[in-house]
């Protein structure tokens, strides 16, 4: 997730601010994970990221870098599947922003990437902060893109819903699936009250 | 030196077809209705549109020529923008907006604490935007538009979205700015209040023409315009304050080739004031033989000749305009007054105002 937004943020920028050849593709292909089974998406990563995937064969050639069935494969599989979310929520706060503030910036002299790292990106912090733990709450719960692609591999790839399934099907495992399930509450209710909690100071920092 | 201006775009159901040439010191009033296309001239010398066919000249700096292929972007064309409602960026101080242009402009003359202290500003500086009020924002707008050191100076309706006591704040810093920097401005506005206050030099629009243009006091007498059709028309004189009389309270203006008595006037003798004269309150009368002056309260009755005679229907009203010496009057009279005294372009004529009637506007130096 970490890597994934800065990515996203690029993402919504280039979505939101230009037009180009391409971009309704581009657009549908950020958006494809949030409405594909998770399990295609997971396997579509193992296509292309696996051992002998195009892309996965490189990686592992080039760098000895495995990413099917690790734990970096689980968070790839994590950023695949909450990045049109992020890309969503950060490209709704990029509109959101009043154009004439950018416009005023460039009467001032300030160029393209100085407008966004002065004026457009501040302004939209808070939305970026709200992508962001929608980001974190989805991959918490993300269940078929990881099985998938990284399998569920006890202390590497298994996600919290996954160690739940799994203690779930053994007999007598309910109460170390209790035990899962009140840390995921109590991880997205942390999320949850630190986004308001940042939301709510950003918000004033940008003067609304 | 000379701002040159000329515009040609095509927009759905208007096309704006907009050429001036204004003296490039002072300030250049855009005035005319909604629509006319005063925002869509802003905008091009701005550079944040493009018309399809433009050419804007500061002196002999070519900031755009279409025809030419020259199309400055904005962030290069140091043209500064004030825009109708500030828009100040909400995420940074006072001090940090004033200072966003500044430290992305080359060095020039108009500096930080000069500008701060021009525009009344200081106490502000560590606040955020969204803890002023309008008055105060349109002023931080203001400078911070200075500062970038721009060439050109553009205000969308300042003033428009403040009431009219914070725009009387407002208007004795604006008149200040202008006196004190030498910076063509050019002024969008729809409130002739604010052309007479702030404006040198009148640029009339009119669905997307250039109806007239030229010094505001040479427009604002012209019976065949739509100024001359509104309720506070009238001609606006350039004076130099001649001499006070305290004894009898007055003080003498000489405008051109007329003198005019007011009620005394705080300004120092020789200085340049501004007046009104409005052209509901000028009586006209045919040149007698006896001398009327001893035997009524009026001061100034002005020898002239008509100059031209326009119909103003609405009002069942002609207005004249009267030629006093090369300064012009307005006078705003019935039909039958001018039937009366068989007024006709040519005819010599006598122009009554009251010194009450004088409306003095801001001092000029």
């Amino acid at each position: 997730m970490g890597g994934g937004l800065p990515l996203a943020v690029l993402m919504a920028w280039l979505l939101s601010r230009f037009r180009f050849p391409g971009r309704p593709v581009l657009n549908a292909l950020t958006h494809l994970p949030l409405v594909l089974p998770p399990v295609v998406t997971g396997w579509m990563l193992l296509l292309v990221f696996g051992i002998h995937g195009p892309v996965g064969a490189l990686l592992l050639d080039w760098f000895g870098v495995r990413l099917a069935f690790t734990t970096a494969g689980a968070s790839l599989a994590c950023a695949a599947m909450t990045f049109p979310v992020m890309v969503r929520s950060v490209r709704l706060a990029l509109e959101a922003a009043d154009p004439a503030l950018e416009q005023a910036a460039r009467t001032l002299g300030a160029g393209r990437l100085d407008r966004l790292l002065t004026i457009t990106l501040p302004l939209a912090a808070p939305g970026i902060l709200v992508g962001a733990v929608v980001a974190y709450a989805t991959c918490l719960g993300e269940f078929g893109a990881v099985i998938t692609f990284a399998a569920s591999i006890p202390g590497e790839t298994r996600t919290l819903p996954l160690a739940i399934y799994a203690a779930l099907q053994v007999p007598g495992g309910e109460a170390v699936a209790a035990r899962l399930s009140v840390i995921a509450f109590a991880l997205a209710m942390a999320g949850l009250l630190l986004s308001e909690m940042l939301g709510r100071r950003l918000n004033r920092a940008v003067g609304r | 030196m000379s701002l040159s201006f000329s515009l040609r775009h095509r927009f759905p159901g208007i096309n704006l077809d907009i050429a001036f040439n204004v003296p490039e010191s002072g300030v250049t009033a855009l005035f005319g209705p909604s629509g006319a296309g005063k925002s869509t001239v802003l905008a091009a010398a701005a550079g944040l549109l493009r018309p399809d066919d433009c050419r804007i000249a500061i002196g002999d700096r070519i900031i755009a020529d279409t025809a030419a292929g020259i199309w400055l972007p904005p962030e290069r064309r140091r043209v500064g923008l004030v825009f109708q409602d500030a828009k100040l960026f909400p995420h940074m101080s006072v001090a940090t907006n004033l200072r966003y242009g500044l430290r992305r402009a080359p060095a020039g003359e108009i500096g930080f604490d000069a500008v701060v202290d021009l525009l009344g500003i200081a106490a502000l500086l560590p606040r955020r935007p969204h803890t002023l009020s309008g008055g105060e924002r349109q002023r931080v707008a203001i400078g911070r538009a200075l500062l970038a050191q721009p060439r050109l100076l553009l205000m969308d309706e300042p003033l428009a979205s403040l009431d009219a006591a914070r725009k009387a704040d407002i208007l004795p810093y604006l008149a200040r700015l202008h006196a004190a920097l030498k910076l063509p401005v050019l002024y969008v506005t729809h409130a002739f209040e604010e052309v007479v206050q702030l404006a040198d030099t009148l640029v009339l629009l009119e669905a997307g023409k250039v109806l007239a243009a030229g010094p505001v006091d040479a427009i604002a007498a012209r019976a065949d315009l739509p100024t001359a059709r509104r309720d506070d028309a009238g001609a606006v004189l350039e004076c130099r304050v001649l001499a006070h009389d305290p004894a009898r309270q007055l003080t003498t203006l000489g405008c051109g080739g007329a003198r005019l008595l007011v009620p005394l006037l705080p300004a120092p003798e020789g200085s340049l004031v501004r007046a009104r004269v409005p052209a509901r309150e000028v009586i006209l009368a045919r040149p007698a033989g006896t001398d009327i002056g001893a035997e009524v309260s009026l001061h100034n009755i002005l020898a002239g000749t008509v100059r031209a005679i326009a119909e103003d229907r609405p009002r069942q009203a002609t207005l004249v305009e009267v030629d006093l010496a090369g300064t012009a009057l307005l006078a705003r009279v019935t039909p039958d007054a001018v039937t009366r005294l068989g007024l006709a372009p040519g005819a010599a004529v006598l122009a009554m105002v009251k010194s009450m009637s004088v409306d003095m506007l801001q001092r000029r130096e």
